[in-house]
């Protein structure tokens, strides 16, 4: 999928600022995240962690730095030109299709691959109709994958919050991504959820070797998955480094224990 | 008691002893049912792609006629004047995105919903600016629509049916069956059904909005452009004409706004009981109940179905 191979730099981020009027989202931050690794986003509350996601996707554009996908620098991307580019991702309150079926949800995650126009489609023919059954036949990889053929067809809107969790994964899945953007993928999870999507998560990382760039407040989770650990506080990067390196870090103490004055 | 009887007794004696009357009535009632159909699906079509209910919708109509039209008036064939009214929609659709919904993304609904009020008059103003003011007529016969009747001898009587009235049945027809079908199996359509569900997430698994709204808008404009041709061919083409878009609303209260066999079903309800009320019962209330019955009909079904005939029920865990 990428030109990169493992252990190269798949995505940086220099110098990233970006503030909404007066409130400063994220001051100065730079990290990297190498091809192949899981990735791990911590910090407290409005550290601006989804404001960094929010930045790699496209939705927001920072009034500073640079962020360089494969190598390539870019501009202010949209979102639509990001996941064409390879960068997929969840919501951190889900954010699915309601009202359409789980199929039809992982299906739209196929959009960028679909390239019959417009004409062969409004006949539903001929190479439209191949192309649909060849896409059709990789959403039910996925589905399998995850084990929810059981609500292929029910409306994602009815279902319980894990299980829309895991057909919005599905849903960045099929869209093959070089780089997986996970925003608290196991948030109101009970325990038994948060195991099955850890694995997820991990056979994601190992079988279609998606590198995963993941915000979780779980710590227990974190210090489990991830390769690497950016710890983000008041929009400033506070500390960088393997979960255990993160763990002993005394600024990092500070801002989860709060700092005795 | 006589009320009662004249309400519940007389029309369907009627109704009995002319079954070739009633015939014709339904039918009148379901070629109006059929336009109404159209012009429902015109906002159907937005309301699911944007969340917007587009008011210039009846307006579109009538610039979409009248552009037809005035071509023609200056000389262009009328063939060549519909593809050129065509290309004009889809300009319009072009610059309705560029103009109006890109800078208003992420608005509240209202907002947007304002925002088709603006655009209503500004076509008005266009429209005259361009074609004038006057009333003008369809070109029907340079369409090669079918014009005269069809006169069948059935049920003791003749009922007889304006061949223009079956081609607009028909034309609506393959149209709302190609769009629905559109919808509900192709990629633009899941794109547009993704969409209307949520902006953001259909923004980050690839869709471009931009490119979903200049499709549904324009796909609009040939919904208005049908619509007007044979609205046109019934009555004028003029302004007035985007009065009859506001029956639509019966009609979308009816089907539910979400849905496309909701548009066609309400629209034939509303088209046929329009009719039969008009015909049957008129005269009890001294006439003209045509203006309210459609509103009335949809009001009762809205004390059943609050989310309309085939409107989706909005299921949301708490």
């Amino acid at each position: 999928m990428s030109d990169a191979g493992p252990g190269e730099i798949l995505l940086s981020v220099e110098e990233v600022s970006l503030s909404f009027g007066g409130v400063k989202a994220i001051r100065d931050v730079s990290f990297d995240i190498k091809k192949g690794e899981i990735r791990a986003i911590i910090g407290p509350n409005g550290a601006g962690k989804t404001s960094m996601l929010n930045v790699i996707n496209g939705f927001y554009h920072p009034q500073r730095g640079r962020i360089a996908f494969r190598g390539e620098t870019r501009p202010a991307m949209k979102p639509h030109e990001a996941a064409a580019h390879g960068i997929a991702r969840t919501f951190q309150n889900v954010a699915l299709f309601k009202g359409m079926s789980t199929l039809d949800n992982i299906m739209a995650g196929r959009t960028l691959r679909m390239k019959r126009g417009l004409f062969w489609q409004a006949l539903r023919h001929g190479p439209a109709l191949a192309e649909e059954i060849e896409h059709r036949r990789f959403c039910e990889g996925i589905v399998d994958f995850l084990e929810i053929e059981a609500i292929r067809k029910t409306a994602v809107g009815s279902l319980p919050y894990g299980l829309q969790k895991r057909v919005e994964l599905g849903r960045a899945l099929a869209m093959e991504p070089d780089l997986l953007l996970l925003d608290e993928p196991m948030a109101g999870m009970n325990l038994e959820e948060k195991e099955d999507m850890c694995r997820f998560i991990l056979d994601v990382n190992h079988q279609f070797g998606a590198t995963i760039a993941l915000i979780e407040h779980d710590m227990g989770v974190v210090m489990d998955l991830a390769d690497r650990v950016v710890v983000m506080e008041y929009g400033r990067k506070i500390a960088d480094g393997t979960p255990d390196e993160v763990k002993r870090d005394k600024s990092v103490i500070d801002a989860y224990l709060g700092v005795a004055h | 008691m006589n009320l009662l009887y004249q309400l519940f007794v007389d029309p369907f004696v009627q109704m009995a002893g002319a079954p070739d009357l009633l015939a014709q009535t339904i039918w009148e009632g379901f070629v109006g049912g059929v336009l109404y159909a159209l012009i429902a699906l015109g906002f159907v079509l937005i309301f699911k792609a944007s969340g917007v209910f587009n008011f210039a919708q009846g307006i579109m109509m009538v610039f979409a006629a009248l552009t037809l039209v005035g071509l023609h008036e200056k000389g262009v064939p009328a063939y060549l004047a519909l593809i050129a009214t065509i290309g004009v929609m889809y300009l319009l659709a072009l610059g309705v995105e560029r103009v109006v919904l890109r800078p208003l993304v992420n608005q509240p609904d209202i907002i947007l919903f304002m925002a088709t009020f603006g655009l209503t008059y500004f076509l008005i103003g266009l429209g005259e600016l361009l074609f004038g003011g006057n009333p003008k007529t369809m070109i029907t016969q340079e369409l090669y629509l079918p014009s005269g009747s069809i006169d069948l001898k059935m049920l003791g009587g003749t009922v007889s049916l304006q061949k223009i009235d079956i081609a607009a049945a028909l034309i609506a027809l393959v149209m709302v069956a190609g769009l629905g079908l559109f919808f509900q199996k192709t990629r633009i359509g899941r794109a547009l059904r993704a969409v209307a569900d949520d902006h953001q997430a259909a923004l980050s698994v690839g869709i471009s909005l931009n490119q979903i709204w200049v499709v549904v808008w324009f796909a609009a404009g040939i919904v208005a452009l049908a619509t007007g041709v044979f609205w046109g061919a019934r009555s004028e083409v003029s302004f007035s004409l985007q009065i009859v878009a506001l029956k639509a609303l019966p009609v979308l209260i009816l089907g539910g706004l979400t849905s496309i066999p909701g548009a066609i079903v309400g629209g034939l309800i509303i088209g046929i009981g329009e009719k039969l009320g008009e015909f049957y019962w008129g005269p009890i209330f001294g006439g003209g109940i045509d203006a309210w019955l459609a509103y009335f009909i949809a009001l009762a079904f809205l004390l059943f179905r609050p989310q309309g005939l085939f409107g989706e029920r909005i299921i949301e865990r708490i």
